[in-house]
């Protein structure tokens, strides 16, 4: 009982984080804050899900399968993240904070 | 406890339907590009969860870490190809 109690939990906390990735995507106004919200949150919030899968499993071949694929996306959705966000700035996108900051820099 | 798995897919998918509005709104490709991926990335948990709808974890997982990989891989694949030196290069003389 205990355990599916805590599968639950952590179900429902990760659709949370998930729903606040999704949200900070659509509304947050530069492509660098968007990239922030889709990363970070994302990650715990697939995390916390797979966790509670986990939970509910038990000891099994197919909890050690998920748990591979928590250290698979732990790795790979900052590093794809990282890359997306240093082409951006190679192409010369540029923050919103950036102009204010350069104005102060000459006043 | 199927329909605890049941209702948290149906919410996961309204969920996942969200960034489809940067998609298409977007006013750059990376912002498109970034929420494709955000896309990709939450599917996983929603194959995970349709594979315990069905009782059938042991074949869904499979096709969730292959469907991680290739996500994480065609996102790799276009942040590289956009950061090439050559595109840049062919980017700036189109507009000029």
């Amino acid at each position: 009982m205990i355990q599916i109690s805590f599968s639950v939990l952590f179900i429902i906390l990760g659709i949370i984080f998930i729903l606040m990735g999704s949200i900070g995507i659509v509304r947050l106004p530069d492509f660098y804050s968007r990239s922030h919200a889709a990363s970070k949150s994302d990650t715990l919030g697939i995390m916390f899900v797979i966790g509670g899968l986990m939970v509910y499993e038990g000891f099994s071949q197919s909890s050690l399968k998920l748990l591979f694929i928590i250290l698979f996306i732990w790795l790979s959705n900052p590093i794809g993240s990282h890359a997306l966000a240093r082409a951006a700035l190679k192409k010369g996108i540029k923050p919103v904070l950036y102009k204010r900051s350069s104005k102060k820099e000459e006043g | 406890m199927h329909y605890f798995f049941l209702y948290s897919a149906i919410a996961l998918t309204i969920i996942i339907a969200i960034p489809m509005v940067r998609v298409v709104k977007g006013p750059t490709l990376f912002d498109r590009i970034l929420a494709t991926n955000a896309i990709a990335t939450k599917t996983i948990v929603l194959i995970c969860l349709t594979g315990y709808i069905f009782g059938r974890i042991d074949m869904f997982i499979d096709i969730t870490l292959a469907y991680a990989i290739l996500g994480f891989l065609g996102s790799i694949v276009i942040a590289k190809y956009l950061s090439s030196y050559k595109v840049r290069r062919q980017r700036e003389q189109e507009e000029l």
